[in-house]
């Protein structure tokens, strides 16, 4: 457990080295993974979080304490990050339109049940695999989907932090989430047939 | 409720959004259609394992750059 922000924010500010190390230690994981979710590289990804630390670095004396240390942290890395996706061509147009999953999958008009399944979803049978189709679903994922996703699922933040954090309505973020979630079990039930 | 309107609800249901008369037509469903029941389970699961995912870390070069960045900062 790290101690309470006030006493982390007076470490960082008097410059205690074992202070800034700890939180190093404990965040720069899940800052890579959020900032991964955003540009194309592990190198840029890396990059994202080494210039979030030297903003934090230079900003922590005029931390307000309005939100938590680590939401503050977050926030420049989010906005770090979306500059240099930007940068990189990375922000790819979204859309919400259209069900989650493919609509062949469900009786038509005319049949007698329409709107159910023609036939149940198979059984998965899971290998050693998993967690790399996982992985590699995720990294398939529209930008925004997979932020979402990665923040949410991934990091296990709550809805509120993520719009929070994203400046997206709770109706938006869902809308990611599902979409992103419906897309990676689709992934999964692909590889598994 | 049909299948193809269950199957997007299911983040909200798992969020606990979903307005009272819906989550009741949504566990009435879950309780009667095993392709559902499957499909809630496997988005479970996608969950539980999207929250496995290795982690990666700093390198060291980038955490001793940044350390010494700390120890540098004007105060």
């Amino acid at each position: 457990m790290l101690p309470a922000d006030d006493v982390l924010v007076a470490g960082l500010r008097s410059g205690d080295e074992a202070t800034f190390a700890r939180l190093l230690d404990s965040w720069s994981a899940s800052m890579l993974r959020l900032a991964r979710s955003f540009v194309s590289t592990d190198a840029s990804a890396e990059d994202v979080v080494q210039d979030t630390w030297l903003a934090v670095i230079r900003g922590v004396a005029g931390f307000q304490g309005n939100s938590s240390l680590r939401t503050w942290v977050y926030r420049i890395l989010v906005n770090t990050a979306k500059k240099r996706g930007v940068r990189e061509q990375r922000t790819v147009p979204w859309s919400d339109a259209g069900p989650t999953v493919d609509p062949e999958r469900f009786r038509g008009p005319g049949d007698d049940y329409p709107g159910h399944w023609r036939d149940f979803p198979e059984p998965w049978v899971l290998d050693g695999e998993f967690r790399q189709v996982v992985g590699r679903a995720l990294g398939e994922l529209p930008t925004r989907q997979r932020i979402v996703v990665t923040l949410r699922d991934v990091e296990g933040h709550s809805a509120e932090e993520v719009c929070a954090l994203l400046e997206i309505s709770t109706a938006n973020q869902r809308v990611l989430l599902h979409r992103g979630r419906a897309f990676v079990r689709a992934r999964i039930e692909e590889y598994y047939r | 409720m049909t299948c193809a309107e269950f199957v997007e609800l299911v983040t909200a249901f798992l969020d606990g959004a979903l307005d009272e008369a819906t989550e009741r037509a949504f566990v009435d469903h879950l309780a009667e259609c095993p392709g559902c029941e499957r499909y809630l389970d496997q988005f479970r699961l996608t969950i539980a394992e999207l929250g496995e995912l290795p982690e990666s870390s700093l390198s060291g070069e980038t955490r001793d750059r940044l350390l010494e960045a700390f120890r540098d900062f004007p105060r």
